[in-house]
């Protein structure tokens, strides 16, 4: 796999590196995006739980082959009850087009179980099943609307003339709709279970309908869909007066794989001080079990999940309160606590209680917001950034493009629902783990370089400014230059700007070391490497440098020897050997480009010196070739580098032995004790205004990968809606409160 | 490893791909407390040396510097002494006398130094024209000279303030009642002469006006001729210079006693600057200059100092690089 960033926008990457938000879409940027079918529970049998793969499970098979007529049309729903369209090849291979990845698998596991759903023409349906070819006439198709949250087609048999209607669905659309007497509770076993695998469940059903029933219901659908007042509504109402009293058949559980490196990216960035949120469009079960299975929260009783919902302004705002105290009870106990948001709630709360929801965004490190729009991702990206954080958006599809494009730095995936959202990005890449290195590495070493760049060019600059200044006080304050022209517009362009141009090439640490210490990125989020004290530091050794060159220029350079022209060079060739130094000094890595830009520059000052000395016309005629004749030329050279060069490095030299950054701790690790082994696995270190917290903040690597469900809401996954604005869940914070705890991280002290 | 990977491997290692992966082989180099104290002795032992040896040649440099422009005006005058130097009646001459203190050898060189002189003042160093006193009358351009560019409508060669302001103390040296000889020739660079200062420019309405600067030239001898204002021209970055007056080219034993009939003409009183008049021997490094020589030893021996500090440092408190266990989260 070969590893390409695209970068669209190239101002932004030194932003990378002090990324303290990430907002994560979930599907196709947490997940592979590509379904496969895994297990089923027909009328109350479960397939595929030995071997974790239905498709496989003997069983299955057996009944099947068998023909037994539960499955089968458990099988036929599968393969008909969708908007998927069979594309035949030339050599008589099938493939199929379909515009949701659910339906794509379930056709695709059909075809395996010997249903394939073989031909499409106009109406006309074409299902080979076991060698015989059954053909099914389409009547009306129901389509998908996430408030029905099924869909439906009404097909007839082109054989026997039955009508019937064939449903999938989520659960909460389809069971509660079964035919009265129908024993549903292994279904609802069924859906329990898939979903605390991590398993997308629909739910099949079916309905045979009379003649007479079909047209009526058919007349009453045709008028819905050409109403042009309230259309969406009358369909829905529509749908509605045929989609009851269900057989339901089974429910399929779908896999949706989680990428390669998804938990670890996420535990690695985690580390760096990057916090999490997740916002998907997804149910909250399924977002939850995802969030758990790649590290996103911690499993009970590490872990906390805090609960915010209602369906009006004051459920909502009790909820929050709630949620609020006990993060701020618990701020100091080492526990991941995370809050969980819906959309509806979460339009209240930003309507309405923004000030709370923003206090809690800053005590949480993680949050799940589930079904949530585009838009609504877009406001929470804004709510952070007007905290002053700074955020990283990442998502995959079309939902995604606002957040992406509202957010800090925007970064899409590439992946299979097209391109929509890497085109808005800022950066695209092929994986989420990928992350990882975009921030770790090409962040943090952009933040460096730009950090060394622009504060090194502040210092040349000022070196050149201060000695003119300096000049003026011995040229009665007239304003001359001790410089010509040609030195001044050739200093900042030639002589100043290329070693440091090369400094593109400087890493301070090696990609390996920041990967083991990912730590280390959080000092770049407060600007620890350009702030006004590192400015400081770099406006004294400007100061500095420019005494340094003006006292010895103008003291060994004195009374015949202290023609303009040539006192002028001393000057400047002493800033020039000043500027080599420096560079090479602060230097990380020297690679050759490095050596001939620093030396190689200094050559060419040179160069350019004594064209510009053999020109008559010119104002330095000859000066450089009698100065570089004259030994006491070479010996104020030297004497420049020493003086300047000699405190900088015995300062460098203390700070980096006695009182080394963190940088400067793993820079002598790496290149003196060999590989580090040492894997650093605790958070970030709080920052100093939260002293009193005395245990460290731990959070263990978690050692298993496989999604251990435990309970981390009171209600069971399934029956989210039965929680919906009961104020139910108050007892479980209660008695879950001690244990929580926020992160003092979150806490800006700058 | 996937197969792209190894089908990429050639490529990846190639030198250009190596660059934009930004994975060139690199050196890293640690400042260790070896490099570091090896590194400030070498510059001690280095510069102490090399400091001892410029101080030897600086010092191998005999000098004598005699301040004249008070000494000069008599006593009657030195109430005003600007009106003194304007007023051409009264004669100029002076003499001075000085015993050499030491043995020079020749060729001594003879400089005139002026005190509190502003010649890099930027309106001074502007008034000029490199064109007129290259190519003569013809060319344009001499506005730059302001504010002495013409006179009576018609241009001055050479314009300009610099050479407006021309030294025109003037010397002879007597030992022993015998004239010694000065050569004036070859005291200005060969280069400002053959490609500064033109062959048939030659002076023009120079120093007419009401206002005389300085010393006049004669009008017969072109420019790359004029020495002294060649030598003038050449201006100085700092408030306090010397220039060449000429060369003796005979030896000065101890005890000689040189006497100077100067003529002083150059008025610095109005501006408070001062003359001094000096014989200089010579060294590969220049004149008398004590400052590199004394700047190379502290030099030195601070870096010294600094090695023996780091060495203490280095022992009374070693540091393991490895040591990654104190980093916070470790």
């Amino acid at each position: 796999m070969k590893l390409v960033f695209l970068p669209m926008q190239q101002t932004i990457s030194e932003d990378l590196g002090q990324v303290e938000y990430i907002m994560t879409d979930k599907t196709g940027t947490l997940t592979e995006n590509r379904m496969i079918f895994r297990r089923c529970c027909i009328s109350g049998v479960f397939y595929g739980n030995e071997s974790g793969d239905a498709l496989k499970d003997m069983k299955l098979l057996n009944a099947v082959a068998g023909g037994s007529p539960d499955v089968v049309q458990f099988l036929t729903v599968m393969a008909i009850c969708n908007t998927v369209v069979p594309i035949k090849s030339k050599t008589g291979a099938i493939s199929y087009k379909a515009q949701s990845q659910d339906e794509d698998a379930l056709v695709n596991a059909a075809a395996q179980l010997h249903m394939v759903y073989a031909n499409k023409n106009a109406n006309i349906l074409e299902i080979r099943f076991n060698g015989s070819v059954i053909k099914y006439e389409v009547l009306e198709i129901l389509e998908f609307t996430s408030d029905r949250k099924r869909m439906s087609v009404v097909v007839k048999d082109c054989q026997t003339g039955k009508i019937v209607l064939l449903s999938k669905g989520a659960d909460e659309a389809i069971l509660p709709y079964a035919f009265v007497g129908q024993q549903t509770r292994t279904f609802i076993e069924a859906v329990e279970q898939y979903a605390q695998l991590g398993l997308r469940t629909l739910c099949l059903a079916c309905r045979e309908l009379r003649e007479d029933e079909y047209q009526e219901w058919s007349l009453m659908f045709k008028e819905a869909s050409s109403t042009l007042v309230d259309r969406e509504w009358r369909i829905a109402e529509a749908c509605q007066r045929l989609e009851h009293d269900f057989e339901v058949l089974g429910v399929t559980a779908i896999e949706d794989r989680l990428q390669d490196g998804v938990p670890e990216t996420i535990e690695t960035l985690r580390k760096a001080g990057i916090n999490f949120w997740m916002l998907t469009g997804d149910k909250q079960n399924t977002a939850i079990q995802i969030a758990l299975s790649c590290n996103f929260i911690s499993p009970e009783p590490k872990g906390q999940l805090l609960l915010i919902d209602g369906k009006t302004e004051d459920e909502v705002c009790r909820s929050l309160e709630r949620v609020l105290l006990t993060m701020r009870i618990t701020s100091s106990e080492p526990k991941d606590v995370a809050f969980v948001v819906d959309g509806w709630a979460l339009e209240i709360a930003l309507k309405h209680y923004r000030k709370a929801f923003t206090e809690l965004a800053i005590l949480s490190r993680t949050a799940i917001c589930c079904r949530v729009t585009p838009s609504q991702k877009a406001q929470l990206v804004e709510l952070l950034k007007s905290c002053d954080y700074r955020t990283l958006a990442i998502g995959d599809g079309g939902n995604d493009v606002r957040m992406i494009q509202q957010a800090d730095i925007g970064v899409g995936i590439s992946g299979r629902e097209g391109l929509q959202a890497a085109r808005a990005a800022d950066y695209s890449i092929g994986k989420f783990r990928f992350l990882k290195r975009l921030i770790l590495v090409h962040g943090r070493y952009s933040y460096n370089r730009t950090a060394f760049l622009s504060q090194y060019s502040f210092y040349k600059s000022l070196v050149i400014c201060f000695i003119q200044i300096f000049f003026s006080f011995i040229s009665g304050v007239s304003g001359t230059s001790l410089f010509n022209s040609v030195s001044l517009m050739a200093y900042n362009v030639f002589y100043t700007s290329v070693p440091v141009l090369v400094s593109v090439l400087d890493k301070d640490l090696s990609e390996g070391t920041i990967m083991q210490h990912p730590q280390i990125l959080f000092y770049c989020q407060a600007g620890r490497l350009l702030n006004p004290s590192t400015f400081a530091g770099w406006f004294g050794r400007s100061l500095f440098h420019a005494i340094v060159v003006f006292v010895i220029s103008i003291h060994a350079y004195a009374y015949e020897k202290s023609e303009m022209e040539e006192l002028s060079m001393v000057a400047l060739s002493g800033c020039i050997w000043l500027q080599a130094f420096v560079v090479a000094l602060e230097t990380n890595s020297f690679t050759i480009l490095q050596h001939l830009a620093i030396w190689g520059n200094l050559v060419a000052f040179y160069v350019i010196n004594w064209i510009f000395s053999a020109i008559p016309a010119s104002g330095m005629y000859t000066i450089m070739f009698r100065l570089c004749r004259q030994p006491s030329y070479w010996i104020t050279m030297s004497l420049i580098v020493a003086a300047g060069m000699g405190p900088v490095l015995a300062l460098k030299y203390f700070r980096y032995t006695y009182r080394p950054s963190k940088i400067n701790t793993l820079q002598q690790a790496e290149r003196m004790g060999g590989p580090i082994l040492t894997l650093g696995n605790i958070e970030p270190h709080p920052r100093p205004m939260e002293k009193e917290v005395v245990s460290p903040l731990q959070i263990s690597q978690p050692k298993n990968r496989n999604p251990v469900y435990e309970p981390l809401l009171s209600d069971s996954p399934n029956s989210s809606r039965r929680s919906l604005g009961s104020g139910a869940p108050f007892d479980f914070f209660q008695s879950q409160s001690r244990l929580s705890s926020s992160y003092s991280r979150n806490c800006k002290d700058n | 490893m996937t197969d792209t990977d190894r089908g990429t491997q050639r490529d990846r290692h190639s030198a250009f791909s190596l660059f934009t992966q930004q994975s060139l082989p690199a050196c890293k180099p640690v400042l260790t407390p070896e490099w570091v104290i090896m590194t400030f002795l070498f510059i001690g032992f280095i510069f102490i040396p090399v400091g001892l040896v410029t101080l030897r040649a600086s010092h191998s440099v005999v000098e004598i510097v005699e301040r004249y422009d008070i000494g000069c005006v008599p006593e009657p005058f030195r109430i005003d002494k600007v009106s003194y130097i304007q007023d051409d009646s009264i004669p100029k001459n002076c003499s001075l006398s000085f015993k050499v203190p030491k043995y020079m050898k020749a060729p001594i060189y003879i400089y005139y130094q002026l005190d509190n002189y502003y010649q890099n003042h930027r309106r001074y160093v502007k008034s000029r024209s490199d064109k007129q006193l290259l190519h003569g009358q013809n060319e344009h351009g001499i506005s730059s000279c302001q504010p002495v560019e013409v006179n009576n409508d018609r241009p001055i060669i050479p314009c300009g303030l610099i050479a407006w302001s021309l030294f025109n103390d003037t010397f002879t040296f007597i030992r022993n009642r015998a004239e010694l000889k000065v050569n004036r020739k070859n005291i200005a660079w060969k280069s400002d002469r053959g490609h500064k200062f033109g062959k048939n420019v030659y002076p023009f309405n120079f120093q007419n006006g009401t206002l005389i600067g300085g010393g006049k030239l004669n009008p017969t001898i072109p420019l790359s001729d004029q020495e002294d204002l060649i030598v003038w021209m050449r201006t100085s970055a700092l408030p306090s210079f010397r220039k060449l007056y000429g060369r003796i080219e005979k030896d000065l034993d101890v005890d000689d006693v040189v006497v100077v009939h100067l003529m002083n003409n150059y008025n610095t009183y109005s501006f408070g600057g001062k003359k001094k008049l000096v014989l200089s021997t010579t060294s590969w490094l220049g004149g008398k200059n004590d400052f590199l020589g004394l700047a190379y030893v502290f030099i030195g021996s601070s870096s010294v100092t600094i090695a023996v500090v780091f060495t203490l440092l280095h022992l009374l408190s070693p540091r393991h690089y490895e040591d990654t266990s104190y980093l916070p989260w470790n």
